[in-house]
């Protein structure tokens, strides 16, 4: 196996993942990283579970999808996708989660139900997850829009970058006019409390 | 300068840098990227063609007329340009002609999943196949180089995986190309059975030559190892074979996938002991391998169906699995629904209500066959709505066309609904034909089209008309109503359904997500008023659910569309107070 690290990020379909991974896909691509980033386009971001992988090696990265048990990290925006994609976590890798939960349609027709606790759950398990509040911290920032973002800040605590390279790839990948809040969505996530 | 680029991005990167000038494509997942790419060059003529047979005709015009030209598709979107495709090989080039095909193995958003390889054999094109956004660049410029020098179209296939993939690409500049010169030339370009019979002969002596080629060309490269074990792979399969196996396995690596080599094959797989074809989709590698009487492992030990993956190779070839955990309970899915706002949303509760057959199409309303919708009867291709509606009540008499309706978009409309439509009048039918209109191609991102009064560049044109064409069609009922207006909806429905005569209802009203259109503010649920009752919960909108017992509105995705207002029989819906 290739010595590629693996990162997804998870969510519904219009919570900004392409953003995120963009901003991720910089940052890596800035430090000498061999990057590949998978995005989905098309039927499935209509409110669909979204997924998008970036991996990065100092070799070279050949796949650009992550599969089970592959993933040294998960980025979750919303509850139940954690759950959806725990199986792709690498044995001793960390999941970010936001604490916010959207009721797919089969919930909300009463076909099937919305699983409880699902975090505490997880972390039964013995893996090492991280849940916020990025919602109600992108409010504060300005727009409920930044939980993309805010989540970004998130990440950077568990990952070996300087927080310069982070805001410069914030810089490169919002537009102008949104970049204030964005960096002020990425200074609350990173110095957000983790439930642990 | 390296940057990341979507796959899609550098194919269009590498158009620019190749002197293409002339573009036309329709909009499909996963190959859309590419055109809107194209287009923020200046120096490249882009454009939205109505579908992907008159795309491929202008760009077969303008390789004609001396330039190096290009047209993008879906993978079944080339069926609807099967017809210049197949005799666009005879005719051959002037100016360098590539046509890309994505394929969506997996089907993350098609209708079904073929595999366009088959298409370069049956059309006895070349065929390349990029494996990352730096091949996708580069081998734009190869297939320019041989499309020119073997006077040929050029099939360019693409996948999901490596059109919304983004890798390192280096940008270089443009060489500009000058436009060939124009020459008359009706035995080459005027295909009646007499030239055709010669260019048919010039075709299999350029499958001769391009064979040769396959045997040295670049684009095919072997990567060997110190191992038992050769595979032969392409395009994103080499990527998972590679993170698969390493440097434990030795690979050939085909860039041209149309016409395979011979001699390199024989050649490679004489150091191995054993030989396995890694692709997706159908066993095309593996085929023409066993036929050169080499025996090999393909599709006995990788799927026939939906994507491979690094997991896939390592299990089958070292026999090695990720260890990893899992959630016990049932995760409940998620699938694509109408977003909040949708103006087709209201169509389909209505036609829901009403219990009739719709003959569905392909497009956002789609979704339309999903719970708690569940309208939709039947989709099939593009088009197929009008006229598999016509068969429909042709087979099932008068009284079936007063309960069925078809359902295009307007973007599907100008692609293929229109000759259906025709049949409809000319052959008598009395068929019922909405045309949902959003004033956009919606589901592959927001594309202009005919009827939106935009091109491609963003020029504003003249908008065709839905009511006109209609119209000169011979259709004498044309309705036009607001699909939040429900009960109007309802009425002009039953009415048209009624009539025994064709007719068109157009429901206008703007996608939901364009910009300019303005949002009211979030609806408000009176917990008092609410009764439990449920029925806001019909028209499948993701922003209502209940919570604690009564519905509840979520404020980040609700958009004032006031649907669910005018259905609640408590009025327990409020419109939002000013934030």
């Amino acid at each position: 196996m290739s010595e590629s690290k693996s990162i997804m990020i998870v969510g519904v379909g219009g919570q900004g993942s392409l953003l995120a991974s963009r901003i991720l896909g910089n940052v890596l691509l800035s430090q000498g990283y061999d990057v590949k980033v998978s995005e989905v386009h098309g039927m499935s971001q209509r409110g669909g579970s979204v997924v998008t992988y970036v991996k990065y090696s100092e070799g070279k990265v050949y796949s650009p999808i992550v599969e089970l048990g592959e993933a040294d990290a998960i980025i979750s925006f919303e509850v139940l996708e954690a759950a959806r994609y725990v199986s792709y976590l690498k044995k001793g890798g960390k999941i970010i989660v936001s604490d916010q939960q959207i009721d797919p349609m089969p919930v909300i027709t009463g076909a099937a139900q919305y699983p409880a606790d699902i975090v505490k759950k997880i972390r039964d398990k013995g893996i090492h997850i991280l849940d916020l509040d990025a919602l109600s911290l992108a409010k504060e920032a300005g727009n409920a829009k930044a939980a993309n973002v805010v989540l970004m800040g998130a990440l950077s605590n568990i990952m070996d970058f300087d927080e310069q390279v982070w805001l410069g790839a914030v810089r490169a990948c919002v537009p102008q006019k949104f970049l204030e809040l964005n960096l002020k969505a990425f200074d609350l996530g990173r110095k957000a409390h983790f439930a642990e | 300068m390296k940057q990341l680029m979507l796959g899609n991005d550098a194919v269009a990167r590498g158009l620019y840098e190749s002197g293409c000038t002339v573009v036309s494509s329709y909009p499909g997942t996963p190959s859309t990227e590419i055109t809107e790419a194209v287009a923020t060059y200046p120096e490249v003529y882009a454009e939205w063609a109505p579908n992907e047979k008159v795309a491929t005709e202008v760009a077969i015009g303008a390789s004609i007329g001396g330039a190096r030209s290009f047209c993008a598709m879906k993978h079944v979107g080339l069926n609807v340009a099967a017809d210049p495709l197949f005799t666009s090989t005879y005719t051959g080039v002037n100016g360098g002609l590539i046509i890309a095909v994505a394929d969506d193995p997996g089907m993350h958003s098609s209708q079904n999943e073929q595999d366009s390889r088959h298409y370069a054999i049956a059309a006895k094109l070349p065929m390349v196949e990029p494996a990352d956004s730096q091949e996708c660049k580069d081998f734009v410029k190869a297939a320019y180089e041989i499309s020119e020098k073997y006077d040929t179209p050029v099939l360019f296939r693409l996948s999901t995986r490596i059109s919304h993939s983004q890798s390192a690409v280096e940008l270089l500049e443009r060489e500009e190309v000058p436009l060939k010169e124009y020459k008359k030339d009706p035995a080459k370009y005027v295909m009646a059975p007499a030239n055709a019979k010669k260019r048919h002969v010039v075709v299999e002596e350029r499958m001769q030559a391009l064979k040769e080629l396959a045997e040295t060309t670049g684009l095919n490269r072997v990567e060997d190892a110190d191992s038992d074990i050769g595979i032969i792979t392409s395009g994103i399969s080499y990527q998972y074979t590679k993170e698969a196996v390493g440097d434990k396995a030795g690979v050939l690596k085909l860039g041209l996938v149309n016409p395979l080599p011979v001699k390199l094959i024989e050649k490679f797989v004489k150091k191995y002991k054993t030989i396995y074809v890694a692709e997706e989709l159908d066993p095309i590698i593996e085929t023409h391998v066993k036929c050169l009487g080499i025996s090999c492992h393909g599709k006995d030990v990788f799927p026939l169906i939906g994507e491979l993956s690094q997991r896939i190779v390592a299990k089958v070839l070292l026999g090695k699995e990720n260890p990893f955990d899992t959630f016990e309970e049932d995760v409940p899915i998620r699938p694509p629904v109408m977003c909040p706002g949708c103006p087709h949303r209201g169509v389909f509760y209505v036609l829901h209500k009403l219990g009739v057959m719709v003959s569905g199409d392909i497009g956002c309303y789609t979704l339309g066959a999903s719970a708690p919708l569940f309208a939709v009867d039947s989709t099939v291709c593009m088009g197929a709505s009008i006229s598999g509606l016509h068969g429909f009540n042709k087979a099932r008499g008068l009284d079936s066309a007063k309960n069925s309706v078809a359902v295009i978009g307007d973007s599907t409309f100008m692609h293929s609904g229109i000759t259906g439509l025709i049949d409809i009048t000319y052959n008598e039918g009395v068929s019922t034909v909405i045309v949902m209109d959003n004033s956009i191609t919606g589901m592959t991102g927001h594309q202009q089209n005919p009827t939106t009064g935009k091109t491609l560049k963003g020029d504003i044109v003249e908008k065709v008309s839905i009511e006109k064409i209609c119209e000169a069609a011979g259709v004498k009922r044309i309705r036009v109503v607001d699909p939040f207006d429900m009960k109007e909806t309802e009425r002009v429905i039953k009415e048209e359904l009624a009539a025994e005569e064709p007719s068109v209802i157009i429901t206008r009203r703007p996608c939901a997500l364009l910009k300019y259109v303005k949002h009211e503010k979030p609806l408000i649920v009176d917990r008092d008023k609410c009764k439990s009752c449920k029925m806001c919960l019909k028209i499948g909108c993701p922003a209502i659910s209940i919570q604690d017992g009564k519905a509840s509105i979520d404020e980040t995705l609700c958009v004032g569309c006031n649907l669910c207002k005018s259905l609640c029989p408590f009025d327990a819906i409020q419109s939002g107070e000013e934030k």
